[in-house]
């Protein structure tokens, strides 16, 4: 009881001190004795079988990491919620890493804290850092399009009607990125292959994602995947189809025992366990860090019975390539409308910037963006 | 013959006005202790809850003292979680008092918060922060004005449920502000998240001196007031509550049943349309997607708790604002899901309601000659 009291003491003095508007702006932080606390905040569940799975996974691996604590919150909205929800963590856990894995997290609730508190340390899952933004704030992402590219490679060698069926939520830059490289994957082994897109038009709309998914296996598609926040509707629709697929963000490979090839994975692991050592080390950590399968930040999910030996042997092989730097964009290639977008023999690199601005489909998609 | 002295006499007065004071104290605390029983109650059943789960109630509720009123900290955490709630609350409290259960707050807020971002656009290059946020504040109390206004107008000369039609107005308020957002007034600098044109830092509402907590707090105190003045002290509260508590009886006397709904939903929208101003004047600084948290639906619960009453609102705001303040703290401390508080949260609202129908049954309350 005497636990009570205490509490029930200090709850009177400072709502007192609250309700007079005499409190400062936030209290010292507690720094931990020893050792790193990161807080990670998720904008869902952390077992989505997506996105917000993918980050769990690394704060899991992250929290093997000695002398590293972990705290973690899930289901924050993009709104003041998250500001105090890192806040929190700062002043109440002692966190001196956040990681903010929401991209309607970095403005302004990201910036805004990045600038309260200037000695921690706060990294945003998506590439908006810029020289203008605070130096402790920073970015941190994956190149998820390699491993669409290595699907689409196994994919292509799946398939039996040459179509591939990608349900995606918005037509921005990323997704229409990796649905095009998803295509020159499958081409590259299946020049017949084409992709049929389905926009749902929602980051998250499971119903609206089902419908996508009977409606392109109805089309005829024999190899489905997706670009959505939860992968897990797409996948397990087509497994009830009894068609085959290929995964987006996490593992969903036990969503689909019979029909699941490989998947396109990011490791964010990588990234986390690279600043926590960076940071046990004295060092300052990148304001931008990005990359693909050259430096482990994507990754295949194991392959699930639906990969066969050939789509094994191929989908190897390319990522072998794509490792060693060659590109997956090489000439000719064809926007939707017909116009040239790489001529014969042209090639850009994984990481031209270009290709960040993805705004247009590929010939042999099938679908349009509006 | 007894003969009864004078000082007797006095003394039997001053007895039974005691008594009386005792008697109409005892009567009027129902409504302080009965909500107070009901939020024990439902603590006690969570707390079996925790400790099916293996989790000590103790730690919890220290948890929800430290996380959501504990520490300056906490407070601020609190107050600015509790400002939206406020608004959204009143949107419901208003008709409720005419007996119309309006649950589409949240779709007032939306537009309310796509209206002022919108009207700020052409006006963001030369207008001062002093004209640019009344004149968006009227447009968001416009925008949400008539939308749960057309709620209370469907509801009066059609006949439909303004139960569903608000929370059907919902749906469709979000499908204007995506149709804008990620069409014709989409700022193409952002192209991974579909937003309005940000109305700059210089023109955002700032936060109360010495905390960071942003004015809306204030306002929504305020409008709270007088709302409370507007409902308890004037022919309209007075017009508004006969209505509710019997509409044959209203329309026999001659009251303009049907214009009293309509403006209290028009009040009601504004309220949240203000909530949807200062989510994008004091937080966003832009209408996106961001502006559905929920707030609306959360007011709902406030509402009812708060028993309609826009005074009350204001602690019970605070109250829930400090439930879901603490619930970060509880998932990092406990490693319980993030559903924890809003498992709390039905609790308390079932009992509640559980409660209300003990009102007037209850002989502690009654004075004697009512038994």
């Amino acid at each position: 009881m005497s636990k009570f009291e205490l509490n029930r003491r200090s709850l009177l003095k400072s709502s007192a001190a609250g309700l007079l508007g005499l409190s400062a702006a936030g209290l010292p932080r507690l720094a931990s004795a020893a050792g790193l606390t990161a807080g990670i905040v998720y904008v869902g569940p952390r077992d989505d079988f997506g996105w917000n799975q993918a980050h769990a996974v690394a704060a899991a691996a992250l929290k093997e990491v000695p002398g590293v604590t972990v705290v973690e919150e899930e289901n924050v909205p993009e709104t003041i919620a998250v500001q105090k929800s890192m806040e929190s963590m700062i002043n109440l856990d002692g966190a001196e890493l956040i990681f903010a894995t929401s991209f309607g997290y970095y403005k302004p609730f990201v910036l805004d804290l990045a600038a309260k508190y200037p000695d921690v340390q706060f990294r945003h899952a998506a590439p908006l850092w810029t020289d203008a933004d605070p130096k402790n704030a920073g970015s941190y992402f994956g190149y998820l399009d390699q491993a669409h590219y290595i699907d689409g490679v196994a994919a292509g060698l799946s398939t039996t009607t040459n179509k591939l069926g990608f349900v995606a939520a918005k037509p921005i830059g990323t997704v229409l990125r990796n649905i095009n490289s998803f295509l020159l994957g499958a081409k590259k082994v299946n020049p017949d292959a084409t992709v049929q897109v389905i926009f749902t038009g929602e980051w998250s709309m499971p119903v609206r994602e089902a419908e996508a998914a009977n409606a392109l296996v109805d089309a005829g598609c024999d190899v489905l995947t997706c670009h959505v926040d939860g992968p897990k509707v797409v996948i397990e629709t087509a497994e009830s189809r009894g068609i085959k697929c290929c995964g987006h963000n996490a593992s969903q490979a036990p969503l689909a025992p019979k029909g699941f090839i490989t998947g396109a994975e990011y490791k964010w692991a990588t990234i986390y366990k690279m600043f926590a050592n960076d940071l046990a080390e004295g060092k300052t950590l990148p304001n931008f860090t990005g990359g693909g399968f050259d430096v482990d930040f994507v990754q295949s999910t194991p392959y699930g019975a639906g990969a066969s030996e050939a789509a094994i042997a191929a989908a190897d092989a390319a990522r072998a390539d794509v490792k060693a730097g060659k590109p997956i964009f090489t000439g000719p290639i064809n926007k939707q409308d017909g116009t040239p977008l790489l001529a014969a023999g042209a090639s850009l690199d994984n990481y031209d910037p270009s290709l960040d601005q993805t705004d247009y489909l590929i010939e042999g998609v099938v679908g349009s963006i509006t | 013959m007894v003969d009864v002295t004078k000082a007797d006499r006095m003394a039997v007065g001053q007895g039974s006005a005691l008594a009386d004071t005792l008697d109409r104290f005892r009567r009027s605390s129902e409504f302080v202790i009965m909500p107070i029983l009901a939020l024990i109650v439902s603590g006690l059943l969570f707390s079996i809850f925790l400790l099916a789960l293996g989790k000590s109630p103790a730690d919890f509720f220290s948890l929800v003292w430290r996380g959501g009123f504990g520490t300056s900290f906490s407070w601020q955490n609190t107050l600015v979680r509790s400002s939206p709630l406020i608004f959204t609350a009143l949107c419901v409290a208003i008709p409720a008092r005419l007996g119309l259960v309006i649950i589409g707050g949240e779709g007032a807020l939306v537009l309310g918060g796509f209206a002022a971002a919108a009207i700020a656009i052409p006006m963001i290059p030369w207008a001062p922060s002093f004209l640019l946020l009344p004149v968006m504040a009227l447009a968001a109390i416009i925008a949400g004005g008539i939308w749960i206004g057309l709620v209370g107008a469907l509801r009066h000369y059609r006949g439909v449920n303004e139960t569903i039609a608000s929370l059907l107005l919902f749906y469709i308020a979000v499908s204007i502000l995506n149709f804008f957002v990620e069409g014709a007034l989409r700022d193409p600098s952002d192209p991974n998240k579909p937003s309005t044109m940000p109305i700059g830092r210089d023109n955002m509402i700032g936060a109360i001196p010495g905390t960071d907590v942003h004015w809306g707090l204030v306002f929504g105190i305020v409008l709270a007031t007088l709302l409370y003045l507007l409902m308890n002290r004037t022919t309209f509260g007075f017009a508004a509550r006969i209505t509710g508590g019997n509409l044959r009886a209203a329309q026999a006397q001659g009251l303009p049943v049907g214009k009293l709904m309509v403006i209290s939903c028009a009040i009601a929208g504004a309220c949240a349309g203000l909530a949807g101003f200062f989510e994008v004047a004091a937080i966003h600084g832009k209408a996106n997607a961001s502006l559905i948290a929920g707030y609306g639906f959360t007011g709902i619960l406030v509402s009812f708790l708060a028993r309609h009453n826009p005074l009350v609102i204001v602690p019970v705001a605070i109250f829930l604002g400090g439930i879901a303040a603490s619930g970060g703290l509880i998932q990092r401390r406990m490693d319980l899901p993030d559903a924890t508080v809003l498992v709390l949260q039905g609790l308390i609202f079932v009992v509640l309601l559980v409660s209300e129908t003990f009102y007037g049954r209850l002989p502690f309350f009654r004075s004697k000659g009512d038994l």
